[in-house]
């Protein structure tokens, strides 16, 4: 089975949460050694459903992410196949220590789940909104890291995701967005995806900006530039075969994210192209600054995550070569 | 209690001092307070009540534990290695380059141990995750976890004992290491516990058992028995312990770490020797 790009900008009506419940439905129902615990947050990503069907399964710790992540990593231990979740600030930010001794260093393989992703933590504002929680993530030796670009994509990583034997970091959008790709798309854990062919430059981009990427795509198309688009789920292990691919052919890179530059994709990115082929890069994401409350769309204007900045990056990154 | 066995834990008890000194005293320097007030219980745990099989470290329905005060490293050292996990001498390689026997407890490196500690607090969760994965699974055994009083500071260890309460996790039995020092000094000066660590646990929810003395293995083995017996609660046993107990150099300051001269590391193991002797004879 391979993907299926749709691409056409349209909402999903299906909250993306939603991908990530109907996995775990599955999973949990076809292996009673899969639990999922969360900290207070069921209602907040409908795991509600799973705590009904598998209540001895489904572990609630309150509000105390650091204690729930020992306790995913004890439960690990034991030889279950557990998934951790709470808003993406407090599963990175406020469990990291636990994260990173208790999960990572002693080889108790959680998957951590961080939902409301930067921008799109929206109005739970500055507080609630992880620019940084990948970036955290990344220094962690083993940790993969993932961030979904939609409701398939979400259902086919998770799914993965339980058979991976690695610690992980998966990054939730927990409401309705842009379909990109269509039902039954299956994905690889560290394989980037070509979406949209193109010589001039490369965009490479995950999460919300992968539609932003497509947009701009379009944009450029229109002006006569063939922009490759890159949808890049996987930030750690990176797929250094699409990259430095596209860097010999295009000759420069444009990345995109919903998280700081500093410490995210375009920076690991940067480092797989200094030490094999140098090429232009521009970087889309968040520059050095903190989240504020207000509408997803309104943020992303703030942050200049739209498909309008990845055209002016592209033709920045163009000029540079 | 049975008075061979009182005998028999007593002389594991003395056992276990001997080495612990003897593998921290091959490095020089170490965490002796907080190893040797554990000695008593680990004597218990290991030589009587846990069902553990150094042939077999990982068996499923085994019990565990964890020391969740993870410097406390070479009193679980000097345990495995006496109930012949690895030969104790083995543990002489302490904090050595490539050791297996690192400060702290690391389930990666050491067999026989259950969980990998050191960030104060943080056993506790993963002890309290491990007995609930029991009970998930349905996989018979205890889960035993060590804290120290010092250690209570951490706001974690408050997060794991009321999960452990609300989960009523009778598979999970919590000791509390209450030598009354931490690194700073007293407890009661550098961080105090109110109305005090029995009296909070038993707010929390917990089966709360204190002993006198921490350090008497039949006092310890008849809360561990007792605890047993209770359902749909943790227990939690409280034992008020002498920090670097049978340490000379130790017990006399009460101190966190120790770096004595060869002379008194010398001294301290011809006294613990001689302590372990007396016992025997007794």
């Amino acid at each position: 089975m391979s993907i299926e790009l749709i691409g056409k900008h349209e909402k999903d009506k299906r909250a993306n949460r939603d991908g990530y419940v109907a996995a775990m439905m599955e999973l949990m129902e076809a292996d009673n050694k899969v639990c999922h615990v969360d900290c207070d947050l069921e209602s907040c990503i409908n795991t509600t459903k799973l705590a009904k069907a598998f209540p001895t399964r489904t572990i609630n710790v309150g509000i105390a992410e650091q204690n729930g992540m020992g306790v995913a990593a004890g439960m690990a231990a034991t030889g279950l196949t557990v998934f951790m979740h709470s808003f993406g600030c407090f599963s990175s930010r406020r469990a990291f220590d636990q994260a990173f001794l208790a999960v990572a260093y002693e080889e108790c393989p959680v998957h951590i789940v961080g939902s409301d992703p930067g921008v799109t933590a929206a109005f739970n504002g500055g507080t609630h909104m992880p620019f940084e929680d990948c970036g955290l993530y990344m220094n962690v030796p083993n940790m993969v890291i993932v961030d979904t670009a939609d409701y398939a994509q979400t259902y086919s990583l998770t799914k993965k995701l339980a058979a991976c034997d690695k610690p992980s970091y998966q990054r939730l959008i927990r409401k309705g967005f842009v379909t990109v790709y269509a039902d039954g798309s299956d994905f690889e854990i560290g394989k980037g995806y070509e979406l949209k062919e193109g010589n001039d430059v490369a965009i490479i981009a995950s999460g919300i900006m992968v539609d932003e990427a497509l947009k701009a795509n379009e944009i450029l198309a229109a002006e006569g530039i063939a922009a490759r688009v890159i949808d890049m789920p996987t930030w750690k292990p990176l797929d250094e075969e699409i990259i430095l691919k596209a860097a010999a052919e295009c000759g420069c890179i444009v990345t995109a994210e919903n998280h700081q530059v500093a410490t995210g994709l375009g920076s690991a990115i940067s480092n797989l192209l200094i030490k094999n082929s140098p090429v232009p890069q521009e970087f889309i994401g968040i520059q050095n600054r903190f989240g504020q409350v207000g509408p997803q769309d309104f943020l992303q204007k703030e942050y200049n995550l739209l498909a309008e900045d990845i055209v002016a990056a592209a033709k920045k990154a163009i000029s540079r070569k | 209690m049975d008075k061979q066995l009182k005998h028999d834990l007593q002389v594991f008890a003395a056992e276990i001092r001997l080495q612990t000194l003897k593998i921290i005293g091959s490095r020089g320097f170490g965490h002796v307070g907080g190893s040797m007030s554990m000695a008593d219980t680990m004597a218990v745990l290991y030589g009587e009540v846990m069902n553990v099989d150094p042939k077999n470290p990982k068996k499923e329905d085994r019990d565990w534990f964890v020391l969740s005060k993870g410097h406390g490293g070479p009193v679980m050292y000097a345990t495995l290695g006496l109930k012949g996990y690895y030969p104790v001498e083995d543990a002489y390689q302490l904090n050595q380059p490539n050791t297996k026997f690192p400060s702290h407890t690391d389930r990666l490196q050491t067999i026989g141990v259950d969980m990998t500690t050191g960030s104060l607090g943080q056993g506790a969760s993963e002890a309290v995750g491990a007995a609930i994965g029991k009970k998930v699974q349905g996989i018979p055994g205890t889960v035993y976890c060590a804290v120290g009083d010092g250690e209570c500071d951490e706001g974690q260890v408050w997060e794991a004992a009321q999960c452990a309460a609300h989960y009523k996790l009778d598979n999970f039995v919590l000791f509390v290491d209450n030598n009354k020092r931490q690194l700073d000094g007293d407890v009661s000066q550098v961080m105090s516990h109110g109305k005090g660590i029995s009296a909070k646990l038993d707010a929390f929810g917990f089966n709360v058992i204190e002993l006198a003395d921490g350090n008497d293995v039949e006092q310890i083995y008849d809360a561990v028995m007792a605890a047993k017996e209770v359902k749909g609660q943790p227990t939690a046993i409280i034992l008020n312990t002498v920090k670097g107990k049978g340490a000379i150099f130790a017990e006399s300051s009460g101190a966190h770490s120790s770096q004595p001269s060869q002379e008194q590391w010398d001294e301290a193991i011809a006294v613990s020797q001689a302590a372990l002797d007396e016992i025997k004879n007794a």
